[in-house]
């Protein structure tokens, strides 16, 4: 587990090893987590493993069993203290939208912001209706917008009144594939206009690489890599990350020396020392990517399966040594199933992990 | 403290103070002396235990053959007035069944219509023919099956609807008859129901006083009138409501038990959509005929006999009926708005602290409605009488002065029996409505900065405002309609409709009390057009019948 290391300055939000317990259960364990001014987090993680609830308590939703969120150095949850959710200038949307049904998408807009007078309230709605693009819905019910319609009310319902961090549970999974498509950038446009601060809760990988400045990546209560979307994809500090995102092998492999490994696709030498003792046998992750179609090469591989992507292959192929493992190749590479081709490994960090 | 802590402290109080009345019986039971047992238990005892469970055997068989067959006709068959039938079937939950008993009696007694044509047209004497006494055990098992059997008509009815289509058809497949398939496979899927529907019945009918006291038939009811205020016997009395509780406790729990079975065989069924069976000619008049008869029986004679009475006491809507008019829809009115803002915090509390302490709360707040109203002024009369001569003692050791009851034998004593009773059929409709709103609404709310009560207030109420005025008309009819608890516990001189009519109809004078008592049915009206509006879809025969579910037992469907 990494935590990047306490910038006080920079730091907006700062959750500091906090648990979340449901009558004796624990469904948040020990979490860390940072965000700075201006950034989009992302909690992601299968169903249950706990984003949500940490999601809630970040909002005062949830009474903490252990640790301490603080919010621009201001303590709002221990476990004896929790700031209720309507005093903590935090804006959320929800995966149900819940517009409120019986108010106009005005009086939806204006509905946190009662302090402003009328001229001001008018004068936001108008701008946050512009920037969503839904000008002239003023007096409209919620039930006569589409969907995404209404998810983008929702949204600007919840940056009204200006909040300095916004939550979004699942926003988009209610939605199909195509508007959510046109959404998450549109979205991103209008927080990075804002300047607000978000979190994401997503179990949609795609969703979260779109949306996020950085990714919190979520297992049964645990918090195992909060880095930025690159570095979880490429540097996975966990064996649950390197197989939760993306595809990928682990392929058995022996350490030679402090640089390199001796796998079944030979010997893999990597830029920075990977931190393994000589003779040690290790679990190396190799992505699709990490493995190119190579005619010269001793490496051999059976096509056991292959799907076109249009601008790439991805083939099945199983090795000599009878490891099966995912491979890119260029669509010019038609294979057909049956065939052997040679592979080469072209990674400059190896990812390793003590052998199960 | 929080808004939050504040409502489930408040909650737990609420429910304390109304169950408070329960306590009072069950702890009698301990204090209870054992001469007053062994001497209930050789005279009085065995006769109110005996006729009570006829009575409810009796109600229980009546509701049964009333209600099953209908249903399944309405719901499964297509015969001639079918659809409108099947919402007059509620009709007759209109009617308080003191008043239908009242109707029968002057339909069908010595000196009624009925009787004297027999004589006139054959000649005949007193004593010479036989005639069915209405004022009877059987009489009153027959009154009360006839407004009591919609309820175990609605709970079947929806079952049967819910029934899917497909498992009927399989049966036919498999050679079966539409006779064999009801009995193979229709009746015991829906069994549940049909035992949730009677439960109703029954403790409507261990609650009834009007109809066995004016019948002079010994149950529990009447006995405990008779040994409270005919032998000023309250230590008797009060075993004699702890016996009765024990039998209300049984059909509580039988009630629980059907219900979970209920929710069980409901789920995971699918829902198409019926082809019903068309019935051949004869057999389908015969099927409106058989429909037709408990609407005839359970509301058009009792209401066109009340109409016929009235037209011809006119003279008798005079100021003092709107004063019993006024006394009853005040009453009616602030018991109401009681129970609907009481039940709307604890609803509310409920849904803010999962915790069990609140779910206890909720759920014994929710037996009320099974409670006799004679229990629950017996555990408030006496209770209120001893803290009243206790304030007394205290205000006049002070200042000096008598300030006479407070609690006791005033218009509080009867709102707080009104809340313990009614309590459970406002939380009931109120519970299925804040049930329907997405808890992300309420953290909408919070996140845009309201506090707890202002979501309450603020979004809630709007969002549900139907269910706040359905809990609020459905407490006020039942309000108008309540008997024993009224006497009891009424100021002296102090009159209702419901009142009213049972004092003249016990002083024989049926017609004189046809004003106030057709005025209780047509308002009670009200509750059921509001029932019947919606019934004939399945969907809403499935809200229906968890709205009805609710707000009889005012318990939160799984």
């Amino acid at each position: 587990m990494t935590t990047s290391p306490p910038t006080q300055i920079l730091t907006e939000l700062n959750v500091q090893n906090i648990s979340v317990a449901y009558d004796g259960v624990t469904v948040v364990k020990e979490a860390d987590f940072t965000l700075k001014i201006g950034e989009i987090g992302c909690f992601l993680g299968s169903s249950g493993c706990g984003k949500s609830t940490l999601l809630r308590a970040i909002a005062g939703f949830e009474t903490l069993s252990s640790g301490c969120i603080t919010f621009d150095g201001i303590v709002l949850s221990t476990p004896t203290n929790t700031v209720e959710p309507e005093n903590r200038n935090m804006g959320m949307v929800f995966q149900d939208i819940a517009l409120f049904p019986h108010l106009t998408i005005r009086q939806n807009i204006e509905f946190g912001i009662q302090h402003l007078n009328k001229h001001e309230r008018q004068a936001r709605v108008e701008h946050l209706l512009t920037l969503v693009e839904l000008e002239g819905f003023e007096e409209r019910y919620p039930d006569s917008l589409s969907g995404g319609q209404q998810q983008r009310i929702a949204l600007v319902r919840a940056i009204a009144p200006k909040p300095k961090l916004l939550l979004m549970d699942e926003p988009f999974s209610g939605l199909d594939a195509k508007l959510r498509e046109e959404l998450v950038p549109d979205i991103r446009t209008v927080l990075l206009k804002e300047k607000i601060s978000a979190i994401l809760v997503t179990h949609d990988q795609m969703e979260a690489f779109a949306m996020a400045d950085h990714i919190a990546i979520m297992d049964k209560g645990c918090i195992h890599q909060s880095a930025s979307p690159y570095e979880v994809y490429h540097r996975p500090s966990t064996r649950f990350v390197a197989s939760f995102i993306g595809y990928g092998d682990f392929l058995t492999a022996k350490v030679r020396d402090a640089y390199s490994i001796d796998s079944d696709l030979g010997v893999i030498k990597s830029d920075i020392e990977h931190g393994f003792t000589i003779g040690d046998e290790v679990d190396l992750l190799i992505r699709p990517d990490d493995v190119l179609h190579d005619d010269d090469s001793q490496f051999t591989g059976m096509i056991m399966n292959r799907w076109f992507r249009g601008s790439h292959f991805l083939y099945r192929v199983k090795l000599d040594t009878g490891k099966i493992i995912y491979c890119f190749a260029s669509s010019h590479h038609n294979h057909c199933v049956g065939q052997s081709i040679g592979l080469t490994v072209d990674i400059d960090h190896l990812v390793l992990f003590a052998k199960k | 403290m929080s808004q939050r802590t504040l409502l489930k402290t408040l909650s737990i109080v609420i429910a304390c103070v109304l169950f408070f009345p329960v306590l009072v019986i069950i702890g009698s039971v301990f204090t209870g002396q054992a001469t007053v047992w062994s001497h209930l238990f050789q005279t009085v005892l065995f006769d109110y235990i005996n006729n009570s469970l006829l009575l409810m055997l009796g109600v229980a068989v009546g509701t049964l053959l009333l209600g099953v067959p209908t249903a399944w006709l309405t719901s499964v068959c297509e015969f001639p007035g079918r659809r409108w039938l099947s919402w007059a079937l509620l009709l007759p939950l209109a009617v308080p069944a003191y008043i239908i008993a009242y109707t029968y009696t002057g339909l069908l007694d010595f000196a009624g219509p009925v009787q004297t044509l027999i004589r006139d047209v054959f000649g005949l004497e007193y004593g010479e023919y036989w005639f069915f006494e209405v004022r009877s055990l059987q009489g009153a098992i027959v009154m009360l099956s006839l407004v009591l059997y919609p309820y175990v008509y609605l709970m079947s009815r929806t079952a049967f609807l819910e029934q899917s289509a497909n498992t009927l058809e399989v049966s036919r497949s498999l050679g079966y008859s539409h006779a064999r398939s009801f009995f193979k496979l229709a009746l015991p899927l829906a069994r549940p129901a049909i035992v949730a529907g009677v439960t109703l019945a029954l403790m409507e009918t261990l609650a009834d006083y009007g109809t066995v006291q004016y019948f002079g038939v010994s149950t529990f009811t009447t006995g405990i009138m008779r040994t409270f205020y005919g032998f000023g016997d309250v230590p008797a009395a009060y075993q004699l409501a702890s016996v009765l509780l024990l039998f209300v406790v049984c059909l509580i729990l039988l009630e629980r038990y059907s219900r979970r079975r209920l929710s069980y065989h409901l789920s995971g069924l699918r829902k198409t959509s019926h082809r019903r069976i068309k019935l051949s000619n004869n057999t389908a008049w015969m099927a409106t005929t058989l429909c037709f008869s408990p609407i005839f029986l359970g509301f058009i004679i009792p209401a066109g006999q009340l109409l016929y009475w009235a037209m011809f006491k006119l003279e008798s809507l005079n100021a003092a009926f709107f004063l019993l008019a006024w006394h009853s829809f005040y009453l009616a009115a602030i018991a109401a708005i009681i129970a609907v803002f009481l039940a709307l915090l604890m609803a509310y509390a409920a849904r803010l602290n999962k915790d069990y302490s609140v779910r206890l709360a909720v759920s014994s707040v929710g037996l009320g409605y099974a409670l006799p109203g004679t229990i629950i002024a017996l555990g408030i009369i006496v209770p209120f009488a001893w803290l009243d001569n206790k304030i007394i003692d205290f205000i006049e050791s002070f200042v000096g002065i008598d300030v006479g009851l407070l609690l006791s034998g005033t218009l509080f004593a009867l709102l707080f029996a009104y809340t313990v009773r009614f309590m459970a059929v406002s939380l009931g409709a109120i519970q299925s409505g804040l049930g329907k709103i997405t808890p992300s609404i309420d953290d909408a709310g919070r996140s845009l900065g309201l506090r707890p009560i202002q979501v309450l207030r603020k979004l809630h109420v709007p969002l549900m405002s139907g269910s706040v005025l359905t809990a609020l008309l459905i407490v006020f009819v039942d309000v108008l309609k309540e008997l024993p608890a009224t006497l009891i516990l009424r100021p002296f001189n102090f009159n209702t409709l419901a009142v009213r009519a049972h004092e003249l109809a016990s002083d024989e004078l049926l017609a004189d009390a046809a004003p106030a008592s057709l005025m209780i049915v047509l308002v009670g009206l009200a509750p059921v057009i509001l029932l019947s509006r919606s019934i004939d879809t399945r969907k809403n025969a499935r809200k229906n019948m968890e709205k009805d579910m609710r707000t009889k037992s005012g318990k939160k469907q799984p």
